[in-house]
C-alpha cells in the first residue's frame, strides 16, 4: 500500500484504503500518481464499493462528478467527492476509469440520486455512457450537437490554438472580427437550403413522448374524476424563471405530476474555453459564472489554485477576502427576497428595496476591484488591491456628480448600521405576513434524507435540518477564527428556504463585526503575497477545492501538468445540482406554487448552464 | 389577530414613502443640485429616494473603474517627444488578455530590421473586451490604462468596434484627469525605478 502526499485528506484516506482493499481485493487500489489522491476503483466493482462508502463510511452526500480524459493513457478517469454529513471534514475522493473507445461506467444514480444530472453531464461533454441511467440524454448541449466538447481531441469550429495567448495576437496582429468566423456572416441570414418547413427537433419529440404517458400517482394526489393530462412548457422565457430555462411539465388540471428541468440556453462551454485559458486567465471567467456573487467565486478558484501552488495568503488579504465573500452573500440573499417574493407575486416592491441596497454594497466593490458586478478581485497569493481610501471618484465627465466618502466609515456604517437595519425591515416587512405564510407554509418540503441523497448544498440543504456548512465543516481561509453559527431550520418548506436566508444574514453580519476591528488593525499590511507575474506554475497534481457560496457549494476539480493552461478545469455548480431535486419538490404542486419552488432554489443560469 | 403582518409590512412600505419626502424637505432643492446633496443622497446613511437622473446627472466613478482600455501617449506640450507611444510592444497585454482580444502589429527599422519599441498599431475588439483589467494591471510600462469612459454605444458595430491606435490614444494628462491618486503613484514609482537604475549604473 502506497502513501501518496502528506496532505490530511490522504491521512484520512489510509485506513479507508486498507479496509476497503481487505474486502474488495481486486478491486481499490490507492492513486499513486504523484501529486493525487484518493483511490482507485475498478469499474465492474463501483456500484458496491460505492454502496460501502455511503453505508459504512457514513459518506451520505456524493458532492461533486469531476471527469477528466487522459488522452495520452488512454482512458477516462471519473473522479467523486463524497463528504459525510454528520462528520464534516474533507472530501473523500474515489475514481474510476474506462477505456476512451468503449467509455462505460455503472451509474451510481441508485446509491446517490443526486448524480443524475452529473451523469448526464458527463455524458454530454465527455460522451462517458452511464449504465443503469434512467434518462442518459444530452443536457446542456443541444441534441445535433457534433462530438464531445471536453474530449481533448475534440476541437471547436474556427479552431485556433489549444492553449492561449494564441499567436495571432502578438508579434503578428492579423485583426480580424470574430463574428466574420459565423458561417452565417453577419448572422442574419440561414444557410443556403435551409428550411423552416420539416425541421423536427429529435430531443423535443422524445420528451414529449416520455412526459405525455400519464403517470397513475405515485405519491401525487390527484382527485378521482377524469382528467386530461397536459403538457405545457414553462419557459425558456418565462420572467419569473430567473434566466433563459425551462420546465416541461405534465399537469392534471392545475396539480403537477411530472416535471423535467431543461437547460443549456446559456451554455458556453466554460470548461472547456477554461482549459485552452491560462490559470490567471480563468480568474474573471468565474465571475461570470454566478454574476450575482463574483467576488465567492474568485475566492474559490483562487484558494483552489494556491492550494496546488502552496502558495501562502498574508492576513490583511484573507481578511479582504472574508470581507468581500460576506458582503457577497448578504447581497445575494438580500436579492433573493426581492425576486423570491416577485415569484410569489409581489412584483418589484420588495426587489427595488433589495436592489438599493445591493447597490450600496456595489459602490463598494466598484471602488475597491473596479466593477461592480464582474469584480474579477483576488488573485492566487491575494487580493489586486488593497481596500481604496474613500468610496466615489473624481467628477470629470460632464452632469458628472462626485462623492469622497471615506472607506473605512461607508465600512462602519453599511454593517453596524445600514445592513443590520435593512435586514430588520426584511424581516419586519415580510416574515409575518399572512400572504407568504399561506403561500409557503408546508409547500414544496424537501426531507432532510432526500436532500442529502439529491445532493443539495447551501442554504436549501440547511433549511431542511441538516447543519452542514462548509465554512465549519472543511473550514477554508480564516473562516475557523470566526465565532458564527451555522443556520438551520428544520421544516424544509419554501417559508424556511426564506427564513434560513434572513439567519444567515445576521450569522453574516456577526462574522463582518469580527473582520472590521481586525481590518483597521491590519491596515497598511501587504495584501498580495508572492511576485505579481502574469505566467502563473502550478506544479503537476489535482486538487478539488471548495467554498460555500450563497447558493451552495461551490467547487473547482483541477489537474495540472506543470503547464501554463489547466489541463482540467471542472465546475461544481451549486444551482445546477440543487435543481436535481426541482421535480421532487414540485410534484403534486399547483402551478404558481412550481414557480415559488424554482425561486426557492436561488438559481442562476450563469452557473446552471456554464 | 389575522393581517397584522399585512398591516406591519405595509408600514415599512409608507416610511419608505414618508422617508422620500422628508429627506426632501430636509435638503429642499438642494438634493439634486449640490455634490453634497448628492453625497448625502448615495451614502449608506441615506434614507430618502437613490435614483439618479441619468443622463442629466452621472455617478462620478472611482479611479479603479475598469472599462475598455486606452493606450497613453506623452501630452502634446511633451518638450521632447510630444505624441510619443509609451507602449514597447513588448506583447505582455496580449498574451495575458483572457479574451484576447488585443492585436499587436510589431514594427521594424528599415534599415536594420530590428524591432522598434514602438507599435505600427495596435487594436481592441470591444465587442470582445471583457473589461477584466489585466493589461493594464500587467503592462511593466504604464502604458496600458482603463478607460472611465462608459458611453460607447454606436450605430454600425461592424464597423466601429475595432478601435486602432489612433482611436485608443489618450495623453498622458487624461490620465492624470480620471485617476489623479493612482497616476501620482505611478509617477512615484517610476521615478524610484530610475532613481534605483541610475545608481547601479553609477557603481558601475
Amino acid at each position: 500500500m502506497a502513501e501518496t502526499t502528506e496532505t490530511t485528506t490522504s491521512e484520512t484516506q489510509s485506513p479507508v484504503l486498507s479496509e476497503f482493499q481487505e474486502r474488495f481485493p481486486e478491486a481499490v487500489g490507492a492513486d499513486e500518481r504523484e501529486g493525487y489522491e484518493g483511490i482507485v476503483v475498478a469499474g465492474d466493482h463501483l456500484l458496491e464499493v460505492a454502496r460501502a462508502i455511503r453505508d459504512d463510511l457514513g459518506y451520505d452526500l456524493l458532492s461533486d462528478l469531476s471527469y477528466v480524459d487522459y488522452l495520452d493513457d488512454g482512458f477516462f478517469e471519473v473522479v467523486y467527492h463524497a463528504y459525510n454529513t454528520h462528520t464534516g471534514g474533507p472530501a473523500l475522493t474515489f475514481k474510476a476509469r474506462t477505456a476512451r473507445e468503449e467509455a462505460v461506467l455503472p451509474s451510481l444514480t441508485s446509491v446517490w440520486p443526486g448524480v443524475d444530472f452529473q451523469e448526464r453531464e458527463a455524458w454530454d461533454l465527455m460522451g462517458i455512457r452511464f449504465a443503469g441511467h434512467p434518462n442518459l440524454k444530452r443536457i446542456l448541449t443541444w441534441d445535433g450537437f457534433a462530438g464531445h466538447p471536453l474530449r481533448k481531441d475534440w476541437q471547436e469550429p474556427f479552431y485556433e490554438q489549444d492553449e492561449k495567448p494564441f499567436k495571432s495576437r502578438w508579434p503578428e496582429g492579423h485583426v480580424r472580427r470574430a463574428e466574420m468566423d459565423v458561417p452565417y456572416g453577419m448572422n442574419v441570414q440561414y444557410p443556403e437550403g435551409f428550411t423552416l418547413d420539416g425541421f423536427v427537433p429529435e430531443g423535443d419529440t422524445a420528451l414529449y413522448a416520455g412526459l405525455g404517458t400519464p403517470q397513475t400517482s405515485s405519491g401525487v394526489g390527484v382527485h378521482q374524476i377524469r382528467t386530461d393530462q397536459l403538457v405545457v412548457n414553462m419557459g425558456p422565457q418565462h420572467p419569473s424563471t430567473h434566466g433563459v430555462f425551462r420546465m416541461a411539465v405534465t399537469i392534471d388540471g392545475e396539480t403537477v405530476t411530472k416535471l423535467e428541468p431543461i437547460m443549456g440556453y446559456l451554455h458556453r462551454n466554460h470548461e472547456q474555453i477554461g482549459e485552452r485559458n491560462t490559470w490567471l486567465m480563468n480568474m474573471p471567467y468565474t465571475d461570470r459564472l454566478d454574476y450575482i456573487c463574483s467576488m465567492s467565486n474568485n475566492l474559490a478558484y483562487a484558494i483552489t489554485v494556491e492550494k496546488m501552488m502552496g502558495q501562502e495568503v498574508p492576513e490583511r488579504a484573507e481578511l479582504i477576502r472574508i470581507l468581500m465573500a460576506e458582503l457577497t452573500r448578504i447581497v445575494n440573499h438580500i436579492w433573493y427576497f426581492g425576486f423570491f417574493l416577485n415569484d410569489l407575486g409581489a412584483f418589484l416592491t420588495p426587489a427595488v428595496y433589495a436592489i438599493t441596497e445591493r447597490d450600496l454594497v456595489l459602490d463598494l466593490f466598484e471602488a475597491t476591484s473596479g466593477s461592480r458586478m464582474m469584480c474579477n478581485y483576488m488573485r492566487f497569493g491575494g487580493v489586486a488591491y488593497d481596500l481604496p481610501p474613500y468610496v466615489g471618484g473624481p467628477a470629470v465627465k460632464e452632469g458628472d456628480r462626485a462623492r469622497h466618502l471615506d472607506t473605512m466609515e461607508f465600512l462602519k456604517e453599511l454593517i453596524y448600521e445600514r445592513l443590520p437595519r435593512v435586514t430588520q425591515e426584511f424581516d419586519d416587512y415580510l416574515s409575518n405576513n399572512e400572504i407568504l405564510l399561506s403561500r409557503c407554509r408546508g409547500v414544496g418540503v424537501l426531507p432532510p434524507d432526500v436532500a442529502v441523497a439529491y445532493s443539495i448544498t447551501g442554504p436549501v440543504l440547511r433549511a431542511s435540518g441538516v447543519p452542514y456548512d462548509l465554512r465549519r465543516a472543511d473550514p477554508y481561509s480564516l473562516y475557523d477564527e470566526f465565532d458564527f453559527d451555522v443556520a438551520v431550520r428544520y421544516n424544509g418548506d419554501l417559508y424556511d428556504r426564506f427564513m434560513i436566508r434572513l439567519d444567515e444574514i445576521w450569522q453574516s453580519l456577526r462574522i463582518l463585526e469580527q473582520v472590521y476591528p481586525r481590518l483597521k488593525a491590519t491596515m497598511g499590511q501587504e495584501f498580495w503575497a508572492g511576485k505579481r507575474a502574469y505566467n502563473v506554475r502550478v506544479p503537476a497534481g489535482e486538487h478539488y477545492g471548495h467554498a460555500e457560496n450563497p447558493k451552495g457549494e461551490l467547487g473547482f476539480y483541477c489537474v495540472s501538468t506543470g503547464a501554463a493552461n489547466p489541463y482540467r478545469y471542472h465546475i461544481r455548480a451549486p444551482s445546477f445540482i440543487n435543481l436535481t431535486a426541482l421535480e421532487q419538490m414540485s410534484l403534486g404542486l399547483k402551478v404558481a406554487d412550481v414557480i415559488a419552488v424554482l425561486g426557492s432554489i436561488d438559481i442562476v443560469l450563469g452557473e446552471v448552464d456554464r | 389577530m389575522y393581517g397584522l403582518g399585512i398591516l406591519k409590512g405595509l408600514g415599512v412600505t409608507i416610511r419608505h414613502f414618508v422617508d422620500t419626502y422628508v429627506d426632501d424637505i430636509k435638503w429642499g432643492i438642494k438634493r439634486y443640485t449640490t455634490d453634497e446633496g448628492f453625497e448625502a443622497r448615495q451614502s449608506p446613511n441615506t434614507t430618502g429616494l437613490v435614483t439618479i437622473q441619468y443622463p442629466e446627472e452621472k455617478m462620478a466613478v472611482p479611479e479603479r473603474f475598469r472599462f475598455v482600455p486606452f493606450l497613453v501617449v506623452n501630452d502634446d506640450d511633451h518638450p521632447d517627444a510630444p505624441g510619443h507611444d509609451w507602449c514597447t510592444s513588448c506583447g505582455i497585454c496580449a498574451k495575458v488578455c483572457p479574451p484576447q482580444c488585443i492585436w499587436i502589429v510589431r514594427g521594424s527599422d528599415p534599415e536594420t530590421g530590428r524591432p522598434v519599441p514602438e507599435p505600427v498599431d495596435f487594436y481592441i475588439d470591444i465587442d470582445i473586451c471583457m473589461n477584466c483589467g489585466y493589461c493594464a494591471e500587467y503592462c511593466p510600462f504604464d502604458a496600458i490604462k482603463m478607460d472611465h469612459d462608459y458611453e460607447l454605444a454606436s450605430y454600425d458595430r461592424t464597423s466601429e468596434h475595432i478601435h486602432n491606435k489612433a482611436r485608443l490614444s489618450k495623453p498622458l494628462s487624461y490620465w492624470q484627469t480620471i485617476a489623479p491618486t493612482r497616476a501620482e503613484e505611478e509617477r512615484l514609482a517610476r521615478e524610484a525605478k530610475e532613481t534605483a537604475k541610475a545608481l547601479k549604473k553609477g557603481r558601475r
